[in-house]
This record gives C-alpha cells, sequence and structure tokens, in this order.
C-alpha cells in the first residue's frame, strides 16, 4: 500500500470534515446520555430526599389526618393493596387464557392477529379513558363510587400486561416439547397445563409482577371509579382510598403537614414499582441464563 | 371407537370401554380449555369494544346538543352549561408537540450512544435504568414538576426567556406573559422528561436489530460511526423509529397525571407557551367528581372520546410500523 497517498487522504479538506462530523455527533450522543439520565437521576435524588424526612413508624399506623394535623397513610396503603390484589386476582386468569389462546390454539389464526393487535392498543391506551369506561359502566349503574369499580379499572390495565408477556412467554417454549406431547397422544390442554405452562413460569410471573407494578402506581382510573375516603374502610361497596389519589390531593393541598405526607407516599411507590420491576426482571434473566 | 388395539393384540372389552372413557374425558377437558381460552381472547375485544360504546353513550348528550362546533368551541362554561372542546384539543396538541421536539432528537442521540458508542461494561446498567425508568408512575413526574421544576422554571428560565426574546415578532408572543411557572410549556417540558425513556429504549431495541453485516460492510468501506448510523442503521430501521415515536406520542397525549399537576387548568387557547392552558386527560382528572349535571359530565366523556380516537389513530399507526420492521428483520 502506498503509505504517501494513504497520508494523502487522511490530511485530505474532505477526510477532515467527515472526522469532524463523527467527533460533533459522538459529543453530542455523549451530552444528550448525560442530559437525559441527569434529569432521571434528578428527579430519583429530589424523591428520595424530599421523602425520607417524613418517613416515621406513624406513616403505617395512622390513618390520613384532616387538613393541619400529623397522621400517616394506613388507610391509603390498605386500599391500594386491596384494590391491587382484587385486580390482579380478577385480570391474570384472563389474561393467562387470552394469551394462551393466541400462542397455543390460535397461533395463526385471524382471530389471534386481530386480538394482538387491539390489545396492543389497549396497552398503551390512556388510562384516564379506562377510569370513564368504569365509571360509564359500574359506577353510574350502582349510583356510588366503590371499591369494586377501583380494582375493576386496574384490572383491565392488567389484561394486556398478562395477555402480552404470556404469549411471549409461551411463544419461547420450543416446538419439539409439543410435538413431543404429542406424539404420546397427550390432548392440547394437558400438554399446556404439564408442559407449556411449566416451562415458561418464570416468565408469566415476571408479566403479573409487571403488571402489579403497572397499577401499583396508576392514578387517573381510580379517581372516579374508587375516588378516595378519609376514614379507614375495607368495605368494598364504598369509595375507597387509595395511595395515588392521596398523593395528589395531598400535593395540590396549600397544607404543608399534607404535601409532606404526599412526598413519603410518592417515595413509597417509586420504592415498591422499582423493587417489582427488579424482581420481574431477575426472574426472567436467571431463566434465560439457566 | 368401540375396540382398541396395543400392541397389535386386541384387549377385553372392559379395558377398552375403560380406555375410551378416559378418552373422551380427556377430549372433554381439551375442548372446555379451548372454548375458554377463546373466550378469554374474545373478551380482550369486548373491553375495547365496551371502551367505546360506553363512551359514545356517555358523550351522545354532549354531542347531541352542540354537534361538531364542540369540536372548535372555546368556551367552557358549566354555569351556562355551554362547553367546547377546543381547549382542551390545542393544550394536548401543544404540550405533545412541545415534549416530542425534545424528546425525539435526544431520545434517538441517546439510543445512537447505547448502540454504537457506548462501552460495553455500561450498556447494560444504563439500559436497564432507562427501562427501570420508564416504569416510575406518572404522579411521581407530576408531583416533582409541581414542587421543584415549576418554581425553577419560573425564577430562573422563564424571565430570561420573557426578556430575550421581547424584541423578536414570533417568539415574543410564544414567550409572552407573566412567569407563573405552571402553564403549557411546563406541561410540555415534564412530559418530554417522561416520554424520553419510551423513545430511547425502542429506538435502541430496533438499531439492535441491525444486522452486523450491514454495519460491517459500510465500516468496511471506511464510513465513520457517524455515517454508518445516518446512512445504514437509521435508514434501514426508520419504519421502526417512526413507530417508537408514534407509541411515544400515544403516551404523551393521554398521560394524565404528570400533566394535571402543572397545566394550571384554564379553558382558554392562548398564544402563549407560558399561559396556563388545560389538556383533555387534565380536565377530566380535574373536573370530572365535581361535574354537576349530565351535560357537564356527557362534555368531559366527549372529551374522552376524542381523547380515546385521536390515541387510536396514533397507536394503531404505531404498532402497524412496528409490526412492518419486525417482518422485515426476522
Amino acid at each position: 500500500m502506498n503509505t504517501e497517498a494513504l497520508a494523502a487522504t487522511a490530511n485530505s479538506p474532505r477526510y477532515a470534515g467527515r472526522r469532524r462530523r463523527n467527533t460533533i455527533a459522538k459529543v453530542l450522543a455523549l451530552a444528550a446520555t448525560i442530559f437525559g439520565l441527569g434529569w432521571l437521576v434528578l428527579i430519583l435524588g429530589i424523591l428520595v430526599y424530599k421523602g425520607i424526612g417524613g418517613l416515621s413508624l406513624s406513616v403505617f399506623t395512622e390513618m390520613t389526618p384532616p387538613p393541619g394535623s400529623a397522621g400517616g397513610l394506613l388507610n391509603a396503603i390498605a386500599g391500594s393493596l386491596i384494590m391491587t390484589v382484587l385486580a390482579v386476582l380478577i385480570g391474570t386468569p384472563i389474561g393467562i387464557l387470552a394469551g394462551t389462546y393466541l400462542a397455543e390454539y390460535g397461533r395463526h389464526d385471524r382471530l389471534s392477529s386481530v386480538v394482538r393487535f387491539i390489545n396492543d392498543i389497549l396497552l398503551s391506551a390512556p388510562s384516564i379513558v379506562i377510569g370513564l369506561f368504569i365509571y360509564e359502566i359500574m359506577v353510574a349503574p350502582m349510583g356510588h363510587f366503590s371499591g369494586w369499580a377501583g380494582a375493576v379499572a386496574l384490572a383491565v390495565i392488567v389484561i394486556p400486561v398478562v395477555v402480552r408477556t404470556t404469549e411471549d412467554m409461551l411463544t419461547l417454549v420450543p416446538d419439539t416439547l409439543r410435538e413431543a406431547a404429542a406424539s404420546i397422544g397427550l390432548p392440547r390442554a394437558h400438554m399446556i397445563f404439564s408442559i407449556a405452562y411449566r416451562a415458561a413460569k418464570a416468565g408469566i410471573v415476571t408479566g403479573v409482577l409487571l403488571a402489579v407494578a403497572r397499577i401499583s402506581g396508576e392514578t387517573a382510573p381510580l379517581l372516579f371509579t374508587a375516588l378516595n375516603n378519609q376514614f379507614w374502610s375495607v368495605n368494598m361497596n364504598a369509595p375507597m382510598p387509595s395511595l395515588p389519589v392521596v398523593i395528589f390531593q395531598f400535593a395540590l393541598s396549600p397544607y404543608e403537614e399534607w404535601q409532606k405526607l404526599a412526598w413519603t407516599g410518592a417515595l413509597l411507590i417509586t420504592v415498591t414499582v422499582l423493587a417489582l420491576s427488579i424482581v420481574a426482571r431477575s426472574l426472567t434473566s436467571a431463566r434465560k441464563s439457566s | 371407537m368401540s375396540e382398541v388395539v396395543l400392541n397389535g393384540a386386541s384387549v377385553s372389552a372392559a379395558e377398552a370401554a375403560s380406555r375410551s372413557t378416559v378418552l373422551r374425558r380427556l377430549r372433554l377437558t381439551d375442548l372446555i380449555f379451548h372454548g375458554l381460552t377463546r373466550t378469554a381472547a374474545l373478551l380482550v375485544l369486548a373491553l375495547l369494544s365496551g371502551v367505546i360504546i360506553a363512551l359514545v353513550i356517555g358523550a351522545a348528550p354532549a354531542m347531541g346538543t352542540f354537534g361538531f362546533s364542540f369540536l372548535f368551541d372555546q368556551s367552557w362554561n358549566p354555569v351556562t352549561e355551554k362547553f367546547g372542546a377546543l381547549a382542551p384539543i390545542y393544550g394536548t396538541l401543544v404540550t405533545s408537540a412541545i415534549a416530542m421536539l425534545i424528546a425525539v432528537p435526544v431520545g434517538l442521540m441517546v439510543a445512537f450512544f447505547l448502540t454504537e458508542l457506548c462501552p460495553m461494561v455500561l450498556r447494560r446498567p444504563i439500559g436497564i435504568a432507562i427501562e427501570l425508568l420508564a416504569g416510575i408512575p406518572s404522579i411521581i413526574y407530576g408531583i416533582w414538576g409541581l414542587f421543584v421544576f415549576a418554581p425553577f422554571l419560573q425564577r430562573y428560565i422563564q424571565p430570561f426567556l420573557i426578556d430575550a426574546f421581547s424584541g423578536v415578532p414570533i417568539l415574543s408572543t410564544l414567550f409572552e406573559g407573566p412567569p407563573y411557572g405552571i402553564g403549557m410549556l411546563t406541561a410540555g417540558l415534564i412530559l418530554a422528561i417522561m416520554v424520553l425513556p419510551f423513545v430511547t429504549s425502542i429506538s435502541r431495541d430496533v438499531f439492535e436489530a441491525v444486522p452486523p453485516v450491514l454495519k460491517e460492510a459500510a465500516y468496511g468501506v471506511g464510513c465513520t460511526t457517524w455515517e454508518v448510523f445516518r446512512y445504514v442503521v437509521l435508514p434501514f430501521t426508520r419504519v421502526g423509529v417512526i413507530g417508537g415515536f408514534m407509541l411515544g406520542l400515544g403516551r404523551a397525549l393521554g398521560e394524565t397525571m404528570a400533566v394535571t399537576f402543572v397545566i394550571g387548568n384554564a379553558h382558554h387557547v392562548s398564544a402563549s407557551l407560558f399561559a396556563p392552558g388545560t389538556t383533555i386527560s387534565a380536565s377530566i382528572a380535574n373536573e370530572f367528581t365535581e361535574a354537576v349535571g349530565d351535560l357537564y359530565t356527557s362534555s368531559l366523556i366527549a372529551l374522552g372520546l376524542i381523547l380515546f380516537f385521536i390515541t387510536f389513530c396514533v397507536l394503531a399507526m404505531a404498532r402497524y410500523m412496528l409490526m412492518r420492521i419486525q417482518k422485515r428483520v426476522g
């Protein structure tokens, strides 16, 4: 190779310009990354800073206070837990069954491709619209806000998440396993229960955990389904408090104690959501590496 | 099945009968399970149609009273029961536009960094961090925006912008009026921060799907890293990247809590980005429980229907585009 020619190319203004553009782009990319991650670090940092001060035992043992006095978030935490558990109990079986249909029975039929498409739309539909839907079909006919309406609204958000992950995880199960089961004469339902579900167990659990993470911070669908309640209430037919709605109400209030509790509640939710997503993630990555 | 043949030898009638009952039971459970899963799949369809039907029925009184002028009227007066959706629609579109204007270029550059430049050791941690951040509930962004970001903007950024652009023709209208802190710009910026992780993680996934051979060939003929990204990776993934943006846009349009805290909830259309405004989701969140009278409630549900229609179109387009890129890659 002619080294002189190479050196000439390396020094040509055209090549210098290309190199300069390359450097500028790289610097911009680095700057964008620092900028993007910086905001997010800042948000989490301030959340911990503002929330940790209010974190004490009374948060978990006392009810939400009237304006101007101290208190805790016990009833809101309990309400959130109850509605989340119920939403998962309602939404998960439906989601797993529908996901099973998409992956096992109707992998290639028309119904499945339509359901897949609709499910993806539901997955990112605005949650406030889900709230309006449940208001129309449950709150308005029943004449009052209720914990049930809140739980069903959350269940509607759980279903698409579980459908999606169940289908994805079942599709990952090798077809040779299914064929082996079919060759010894096992009907499909039995194959699904004793082989496909077992092989995809960790993935399906991940989906459910992700769904829980998703609904534990949802505020919009609860605003006019479960409403809120300042007192201890486990009556599913009455308005029920929840952590996100209490945060919404307290943060917008002019009272300092309420605002402080809102920050603490926000910290609690964020820690829960992050913990759930990390556990979910480690479940699938453990499965992949094994 | 009257006779079961095993290993070429026929078995007794009693054994055959018990076998066929077992077989029948197996087939029955399979049928039932098949039916159950199919019902669940149909239920997903029913959910979406249910949402549409419920919203249309709920919105009917308002639509019947105001007709199409509902879309172009900016009055919002609960006392005289005169409602129009122009201000919320305008606010939704403007805040989402601000969000996408910022989140798209930044997100693309972050994805470029993550797939082409970032040292291997850091790729996984940063990728995971971004995905975790995408999962943070929007109310957290809202409370942060209200107590931290809005005061900061009010004290430092907005006065600066007002001074800087006071003589410039168009920009002075955009950055006009007293610095409240809350308003359309603040809401748009918070949406941008929220949408950024979505845009980034989808673009990264799409970029990673580019066959290495293509990139290697480009490097082989002497392209720089930026040229490989600009002329090979981006054109190859264009459809998927646009799909990812649409998905982000769908998020931004329908986002409620992050916006409700900082938008100011004022039902008027203002050219200034500093002015308080409202979005569809913020109006519903703020007013729905306080709405008295059927027409008021119905107008809010009509707003919800409009929002659902807009996001449905955007999301359907996004999914279609992402589906196309998936087909092409694998």
